[in-house]
């Protein structure tokens, strides 16, 4: 057979034959390079630096305020990173709390990731599971994580195992759903194609089912892992005495506000970091996929 | 012909009813055909005319509901490498480059992986993809797309190709080219294909022999020998004396559906 004819037409979608960047804007002119480079950066921390200026100047120099100042947070933030500045029972604590939230919701991630994925590719393939397994699922899904707190208290009493519990069921839900669904949603005609090629059987699992439900399975992934996070300070606010919700609950008792804003600031960039670093593992797996990579 | 051999493929007698929320559906009836090693038979009819189905039996996918589907005299029970299928929207693996597609079969079955290379390179080159081995199809156009596909169950040593209007989501350039290609391949290969198609033009170009089909109940009407030789000239006077006697058959088994 000879080259191929489009071959000619082809090369725009591919990356080897794509012309290289910065063509386009004049390249002899750097600072407006710059500044087209600058433009994303700039325009997201413009509503943030508002908040924080709004925030300054709302409670600043005035000693009634429920809410502490950013300068005072800050300051709190630091002595808790690294002490030395109250040298009280928060000094210096922050890496012990944030260590024992992060192995709570990783291992709890884990435990449900492993759970929900083989249970999810047996739900959507083998309809004698899904009989067995839809309906029990089905009726346990709406309950709330929350809701199950008080049991989980009862069974694991008060302590670390019930929040690695309630992070375990929070994951597991939006992994198990969406795996399910990315399974059903495999094209029959790769089942064909697989098995006119010789793969049959239990080889369609590990060949065809899960590569072709990778998408939804990360996504379910990550939403699964936003939960672990959500939960996870729900389950460490009651008897547990680390982690990051239970340094906020105890915080509020003692009406220390700045170290309960500090608890809250130091979730919201761990959840956003441990998001981040999914979503760059899914790019590089789906790279195959037009809609990722 | 003279000599017994036994056919690659036997069709015999072979019906099929689909049954679907209480509506019986007859795809094919008693529809008999025998296919030599190396021949290239096409399957022609409007649709409806049980001409997929057909193939489909003969690919294993689906069981006749009487009669018997046989490839060397033994009962056809499922796929099987030795039938590959070409489907019309390729069937390939997103998550696959090129290389990795083409590889799928021989990897099934095991092969060790620096034959699996050596062996998805060769068939690679061999539809003129050598350039695009580590593309994913997306990035293809359709008529590499199916070079990947045809590749991809050559690779697989397979005895016959089984194609579904395999050219027919292509444009007018791109398939009169791949029909050409293929004819290349089987001539140098010496394949067996069994290719379904609704264009009296493209099973003309391409076949030994034509099965004309019709529906309502699927069926088999009639079995044209092509005897022009190859490359058949599309302008010639046979070539058209054929299509216009195929296309009077072909219509007027469609009159009643026509709409």
């Amino acid at each position: 057979m000879s080259a191929a004819i489009e071959g000619a037409a082809l090369p725009a979608a591919l990356p080897t034959a794509m012309p290289a960047q910065g063509q386009s804007p004049r390249p002899n002119d750097p600072l407006r390079n710059l500044l087209d480079r600058l433009r994303g950066p700039v325009l997201a921390l413009v509503v943030p630096l508002a908040a924080l200026a709004l925030w300054h100047f709302t409670t600043a120099n005035r000693p009634y305020s429920l809410v502490p100042p950013p300068a005072e947070v800050w300051l709190a933030l630091r002595d808790m990173a690294f002490g030395g500045i109250n040298d009280d029972a928060f000094s210096a604590t922050l890496w012990t709390h944030l260590w024992a939230s992060l192995s709570r919701v990783y291992g709890g991630f884990a435990l449900a990731a492993a759970a929900a994925l083989p249970l999810g590719l047996m739900i959507g393939r083998v309809p004698l599971v899904q009989a067995l397994l839809d309906p029990v699922l089905q009726i346990l899904r709406p309950i709330p994580v929350t809701a199950w707190l008080p049991l989980a208290m009862i069974l694991f009493g008060l302590g670390a195992t019930s929040a690695f519990f309630l992070v375990f069921l929070g994951a597991f839900y939006p992994i198990l759903v969406n795996t399910v669904f990315g399974v059903r949603s495999v094209e029959p005609r790769l089942f064909e194609a697989a098995a006119m090629l010789g793969c049959t059987g239990p080889a369609q699992f590990i060949r065809v089912v899960l590569p072709a439900a990778l998408p939804s399975v990360f996504t379910g992934l990550r939403l699964g892992l936003g939960f672990a996070w959500v939960v996870i300070v729900v389950g460490e606010m009651t008897g547990v005495q680390t982690g990051l919700g239970a340094v906020i609950m105890e915080a509020r008792q003692l009406s220390r506000t700045e170290i309960v804003i500090c608890g809250m600031g130091v979730i919201g960039v761990a959840g956003f970091v441990s998001d981040w670093i999914v979503m760059r593992i899914g790019r590089r797996l789906l790279s195959w996929s037009p809609s990722h990579g | 012909m003279a000599e017994p051999t036994v056919p690659i493929l036997t069709i015999r007698d072979v019906s099929k009813t689909y049954t679907a929320q209480g509506r019986r559906t007859e795809a094919l009836r008693g529809a008999g055909l025998t296919v030599q090693r190396g021949e290239f038979v096409c399957l022609l009819g409007a649709s409806g005319c049980g001409k997929s189905t057909l193939l489909r039996i003969a690919a294993g996918f689906e069981a006749p509901s009487s009669g018997q589907a046989l490839m060397w005299d033994k009962p056809i029970v499922g796929p099987a490498p030795s039938r590959g299928m070409v489907f019309q929207d390729y069937g390939l693996f997103p998550w696959l480059s090129v290389r990795d597609n083409v590889g799928f079969g021989p990897k099934s079955r095991g092969r060790p992986a620096a034959e699996i290379r050596e062996t998805a390179r060769r068939y690679i080159d061999l539809v003129g993809l050598g350039r695009f081995a580590d593309a994913y199809p997306h990035q293809l156009s359709g008529g590499m797309k199916q070079r990947v596909a045809i590749a991809r169950v050559l690779a697989n040593e397979a005895e016959m190709v089984l194609m579904d209007e395999p050219f027919g989501a292509l444009d007018a350039m791109t398939r009169e080219r791949l029909q050409d290609e293929l004819l290349d391949l089987w001539t140098r290969t010496g394949l067996t294909v069994l290719f379904v198609t609704h264009a009296i033009e493209e099973a003309i170009f391409l076949a030994d022999r034509i099965v004309m089909m019709s529906p309502g109940p699927g069926r088999i009407e009639a079995v044209h020998t092509v005897d022009l030789p190859r490359r058949r000239d599309v302008s010639s006077p046979a070539f058209n004396d054929l299509r216009r006697m195929l296309s009077a058959q072909l219509h007027s088994h469609h009159a009643p559906k026509a709409a």
